[in-house]
């Protein structure tokens, strides 16, 4: 459960994020959606505590954000908008780094990594050096080693940035199994089709704030529009950054 | 198992597996010093050995008006070479160290009783042939003064009616002493393995991971900063104190190679100097690793944190040239300031001089709070939001 209050950020005169709040639920995709520059990356960070909010809280599991950041990290698996790997590590040191930056003790690390691998189907790539992977191999590992601590919530900055369809469809059904196994899921992405496929719910950010939120039928009954993209390009006040 | 021993276990791994990490830290840094030391010495030893005992070779302009003068010359080491024309230009080109011209009217004057003159041409500003420029002064002024009290003695004097006063020299210089600059080096080139190993470290823990892109997600791991830090720190460290090792290993095999004894000087390379240059190294290795590492922090990116650190490696130099070019007398305040502290110890142990307790503790204790302070620096740099963020 991740519960997101006024949060504020501005960088100079340039307020990146202006008032936004949210709840993404367990047992749900949330679908964070904006155009390019609406503030997604912005609070997203402030979500994982590489960035103190000028204003506004941010609760995750109930535990304080700004006072407790190391428990909410506990709580938090989180593939960010930057996903470098270390280059002269396999992919399976590369997870088996965070898992120790985690604290696990060796057992569970190893079937942590085991499970993983399994699941995101990276057997080939396990003891292979990350240098020369491709786009949608380097993902994996990231998000291997994002989840390597069974983490209850997941944040994941545009999870299908730079994937081909074949890796965006096995990524989709991935996100789907952690929402079934109970977890927060939160998302973000400018890319409209993406989270009508797979949101429960979706948030509409432009120009750092929150412009409407709802299931997609909730929002186009807000709207009037029988068309998702349609209703979108209403609530946004213009189709511009909303690459298919 | 500690955050700070996990991190620094994988960077040490990691950067074990880069070539050019290994490259440097491991082999060109601790390799560069002795080599160029054991080199350069040689060099300058055996060309100090050969010019005491090498007959001078000189071309004489005008040998048939002074052949008794030549004769001595001869007599004492010099090897008289056929005559050139245009003395002066073969001087100023470099042709001839220098020549020694008879003139014409010199047995003239020889024969009358006057002083007859010799011109010696030769260019000051070429160091090389000073010596052997003096030399070959005195023995025409040895062949004046023994000409002279002959003269003296003919005529019913005492040479020493000549000689009001005469100056007899007593240096006290030993050759250890003497061989000043060739002392001012050698804590640099240690200082330089201390310094290079740790370079690419530092740079490669934090403006490199920050510019693949990796330091956002270490970050979002439930680990302090400060933790991050220390390990990545230490890992720098080991990598500096293990060039600074293999450095010393390499000093005390090539100070073998070294013909120290030919000017019965004394160059300590033992194990006694190896161990108490490596304490004394430990805080400014610390400092250095603490201050690349901040650096490192602020470059925007690898390259730039490069350019940085590049420069940060001329600063040691600093106390050597000032050393070697102004030997100042080492005050006890000057055990005190890193750099300098490590430098004069330095060269203490490798001459086998005393160095004291008193000294060696300042050094430490004042090189500890120096890196302690950086460290602070560093640590509240790293604590910024803006140093994840790549983009």
């Amino acid at each position: 459960m991740i519960e997101v209050d006024d949060l504020h950020k501005a960088f100079g005169a340039v307020k990146a994020v202006d008032g936004v709040s949210f709840a993404a639920r367990d047992g749900e995709i949330t679908g964070l959606l904006g155009p390019n520059g609406a503030g997604k990356t912005t609070t997203l960070r402030m979500l994982y505590t590489l960035m103190t909010p000028d204003r506004g809280a941010v609760r995750v599991d109930g535990l304080d954000a700004a006072s407790q950041a190391d428990a909410v990290r506990r709580r938090l698996g989180v593939l960010p908008d930057a996903r470098g790997l270390y280059k002269r590590l396999t992919a399976r040191e590369n997870i088996e780094y965070f898992a120790r930056l985690h604290g696990l003790d060796a057992q569970t690390m190893r079937s942590r990594c085991e499970t993983l691998i399994q699941a995101l189907e990276m057997q080939d790539i396990a003891a292979r050096r990350s240098e020369g992977f491709s786009q949608g191999q380097r993902v994996k590992t990231a998000i291997a080693r994002a989840l390597v601590h069974d983490p209850r919530n997941i944040i994941l900055d545009e999870p299908t940035n730079g994937l081909d369809v074949m890796a965006t469809r096995a990524m989709r059904n991935f996100l789907r199994k952690l929402r079934d196994e109970g977890r927060c899921v939160l998302f973000s992405s400018h890319i409209m089709q993406e989270v009508a496929a797979l949101c429960d719910r979706i948030v509409v950010i432009a120009k750092g704030r929150v412009v409407a939120q709802g299931t997609a039928d909730e929002l186009r009954a807000q709207t009037g529009e029988a068309n998702l993209e349609d209703a979108f390009v209403h609530i946004i006040g213009s189709g511009e950054g909303l690459a298919a | 198992m500690n955050a700070a021993i996990v991190v620094f276990f994988k960077e040490v791994l990691e950067n074990l597996r880069d070539r050019r990490t290994v490259m440097n830290a491991l082999l060109l840094g601790p390799l560069l010093g002795p080599l160029l030391f054991v080199g350069l010495t040689s060099l300058l030893i055996t060309r100090e050995l050969d010019r005491g005992e090498k007959p001078i070779e000189v071309s004489i302009v005008g040998v048939e008006h002074a052949p008794n003068l030549v004769q001595f010359l001869r007599q004492n080491g010099v090897k008289p070479k056929p005559a050139v024309d245009d003395p002066e230009t073969r001087v100023r080109v470099q042709d001839e160290d220098m020549v020694l011209r008879i003139p014409a009217d010199y047995a003239e004057a020889w024969n009358a009783g006057k002083t007859a003159q010799v011109e010696l041409l030769f260019d000051s500003s070429q160091r090389d042939a000073a010596s052997s420029v003096e030399r070959l002064r005195g023995l025409v002024q040895a062949y004046s003064n023994q000409t002279g009290a002959l003269r003296l003695l003919a005529r019913g004097l005492s040479p020493a009616v000549a000689t009001p006063v005469l100056v007899a020299s007593r240096d006290q210089s030993t050759p250890q002493s003497r061989a000043t600059l060739l002392f001012a080096m050698l804590p640099y080139f240690l200082i330089l393995a201390g310094f290079m190993g740790g370079m690419y470290l530092a740079i490669d823990t934090t403006a490199g991971e920050r510019e693949r892109q990796s330091l956002e997600p270490l970050f979002a791991n439930p680990v302090p900063r400060s933790r991050i830090l220390a390990g990545k720190l230490a890992a720098t460290f080991a990598f500096a104190m293990a060039s600074l090792g293999l450095s010393l290993l390499a000093f005390g095999f090539a100070g073998r190679f070294i013909p120290v004894e030919k000017l019965g000087m004394v160059l300590d390379f033992g194990p006694h100097f190896a161990a108490v240059a490596l304490l004394v190294m430990v805080p400014l290795v610390l400092l250095a690793s603490c201050l690349q590492t901040l650096i490192a922090a602020f470059a925007k990116s690898y390259r730039e944190a490069q350019t940085y650190l590049s420069l940060l490696l001329l600063v040691p130099m600093l106390p050597s040239a000032i050393l070697a070019v102004l030997p100042l007398k080492a005050e006890s305040w000057m055990f005190g300031v890193p750099l300098l502290s490590q430098h004069l110890i330095i060269t203490r142990l490798v001459r086998a001089e005393i160095v004291t307790a008193q000294q060696l503790l300042l050094c430490l204790i004042c090189g500890l709070v120096a890196a302690a302070l950086v460290a602070l620096v560093t640590t509240h740099v790293y604590k910024s939001e803006k140093l994840a963020i790549s983009g």
